[in-house]
């Protein structure tokens, strides 16, 4: 009797009310993030401290001196250019060259797809596995670049390992990883646009450099922007190149937020300059991916709109 | 765009050529040097003409590398075992947690809703470090540091966001009304889910889960704060390797090959998905 009764469907004793149905469902997902929203309100109370592992009991509140110390220290704004100049250069470059190559594919063909689908991989490649290949080809011995870059003249051409170019060596890795992130999407988004306003202009005569600047990229921006902003919250941030590549070095010439604050907590020890260079990275990121999601939101309904 | 000259398709077919290159070559030239011992490999010019050997793998494989110095055990297949099981469990517990939750975010606009939603894909572009380095000193505590369990928590956060957005844009896409006249018909709401919503959804999921995977063995910083040599996957050991090896370019070479081949493999089985999966959807349409 009682082993029916549990059989029988709606079991009238268990029953999760319609009210409470979406709470339960999504509650477990959010008690795992709960466990990561912990560790960041310790990271800001640790950013108010004067807190080295090396001196456990001199560790207490100096409120906001780690982020006054941060005006007169050039370390710091030497990490701030760095990590602006990483970020700028590498979206812009990223940008021209991901539009370049999604307009050379515009047209559907089979080769065209092949090339597309073939660019994807390096984007597959862990960044920081990629950081390594490209050590490999740059190394000063036998590597295959340090090789070509003599034949044209460059002899002990020293590339990540020299400060002058190893801002200019790891942005090329960074290049090498993400335009076909930022080639894709813009692919995506020239193959969506409608058609008509093209085909107007054709029979207009319409010269093609006004099509490009006055139909084609206006009707393209929102994924221009979407794709800019989505890789500037992620190059901010570059740790795994950077870090695979050079350990932020020589000296500090690449000591971006994330390299800083790693070096900070493990090889110096200084938790409380570590936590608040990175609440200052969290507070630019925070900015950039507000201004992000209302304009990929205003996107998303478009598309759906549309569709 | 019918009509170009002969002159712009030959621009456009060198740009190509060139695009093709750039994107290709470091791939290529990883390859063939997974296959060179160290006399070719340091050999002035580089060639591409030589014998292939396959003793980088096989040393890697043993385990044992020889070296003047002597015998060198060397546990990169540990590695690649763990980011075997680090991205396969990972990728399991997040569709488990993840799945529901996207359903419950895109058939019920209750209330914090959209905030709680919001709040987990700003995860998606926090900077790492600030949750793992305050996350190092409450794993000592909890006993966590150094353990699979500790890892497959943290990897969470890139899996969860990844699959609760992709998905519940899948959910979002399926009409209402086929699961309102299921349930009519006097099925609850958990038999609709799993006959309707998840076999409709099925692309969808995999996709996602694919997605995650491959971020989740991609991933560098996680296990480098959090995971010592035993538990370490590819990305943080081959660093470590190059480290360690010194000179053994060949196998740093072929141990590259080996850890990037199932990411490789599984994005050309999933190319059609990748582009709306890495957007989060932000280019659907």
């Amino acid at each position: 009797m009682a082993s029916t009764a549990t059989l029988r469907k709606p079991a009238s004793g268990f029953r999760i009310s319609r009210k409470m149905l979406p709470y339960v469902l999504s509650l477990p997902a959010l008690l795992v993030c709960i466990g990561i929203l912990i560790p960041f309100f310790t990271a800001v109370i640790y950013s108010f401290q004067r807190y080295r592992l090396s001196q456990p009991w001199a560790r207490q509140f100096n409120w906001g001196e780690n982020y006054l110390n941060f005006v007169t220290d050039p370390a710091f704004w030497n990490t701030l250019k760095v990590s602006l100049l990483y970020a700028g250069i590498t979206v812009t470059l990223e940008l021209l060259l991901g539009l370049g190559i999604a307009l050379l594919l515009q047209r559907r063909s089979t080769i065209n797809n092949f090339i597309s689908i073939m660019l994807l991989l390096p984007l597959m490649i862990a960044p920081a596995l990629a950081a390594l290949m490209w050590k490999l080809m740059t190394n000063p011995s036998f590597g295959i670049l340090s090789y070509l870059a003599s034949l044209i003249g460059l002899h002990d051409f020293r590339w990540a390992s020299s400060p002058d170019t190893a801002l200019l060596t790891v942005v090329l890795v960074d290049i090498w990883v993400y335009t076909p992130f930022i080639m894709i999407l813009l692919l995506a988004g020239l193959r969506s646009l409608p058609t008509q306003p093209f085909e107007a202009a054709a029979l207009d005569g319409v010269p093609r450099s006004f099509v490009f600047f006055r139909i084609t990229l206006p009707m393209l921006t929102p994924y221009i922007l979407t794709a800019t902003l989505f890789r500037l919250l992620d190059s901010i941030q570059q740790f795994d190149i950077i870090y695979a590549m050079t350990q932020g070095g020589p000296g500090n010439t690449l000591t971006v937020f994330q390299v800083e604050a790693y070096l900070n907590f493990f090889q110096s020890t200084n938790v409380g300059r570590s936590a608040a260079l990175l609440i200052i990275l969290w507070a630019i990121t925070y900015t950039l991916s507000n201004v992000f999601i209302k304009n990929w939101l205003r996107l998303r309904e478009r598309a759906r709109g549309e569709a | 765009m019918d009509t170009m000259s002969p002159v712009e398709r030959v621009l456009r077919a060198l740009a190509l050529t060139l695009v093709v290159v750039f994107f290709m070559f470091p791939i290529f030239w990883i390859f063939l040097m997974s296959f060179q011992t160290n006399e070719t490999i340091l050999s002035i010019p580089p060639s591409i003409v030589f014998s292939p050997t396959l003793s980088n793998y096989a040393a890697l494989i043993t385990g044992k590398l020889q070296t003047a110095a002597g015998t060198l055990d060397i546990a990169f297949m540990r590695n690649l075992g763990n980011s075997i099981f680090l991205s396969v469990t990972s990728v399991a517990v997040a569709l488990v947690l993840g799945v529901p939750a996207a359903y419950a975010f895109a058939r019920h606009k209750f209330k914090g809703s959209e905030d709680i939603a919001f709040t987990l894909l700003s995860f998606r572009f926090a900077p790492p470090l600030l949750v793992l380095l305050p996350l190092t000193q409450y794993f000592q505590w909890l006993g966590l540091s150094n353990t699979y369990f500790g890892l497959i928590w943290v990897y969470q956060l890139i899996c969860l966001p990844l699959i609760l957005w992709i998905v519940r844009g899948y959910f979002e896409d399926i009409s209402a009304d086929v699961e309102y006249a299921y349930r009519i018909a006097g099925h609850s709401w958990f038999a609709t889910f799993r006959k309707i919503a998840l076999p409709l959804a099925g692309p969808g999921i995999a996709a996602a889960g694919l997605l995650a995977f491959i971020f989740a063995w991609n991933n560098f910083v996680f296990a480098l704060v959090l995971a010592s040599a035993d538990k370490q996957p590819v990305t943080v050991g081959a660093l470590a390797f190059i480290t360690s090896s010194g000179i053994q370019y060949g196998q740093i070479a072929s141990a590259i090959v080996l850890s990037v081949t199932p990411t490789l493999a599984l994005a050309l089985y999933a190319q059609r998905y990748l582009v709306e999966g890495l957007s989060l959807g932000a280019v659907k349409g």
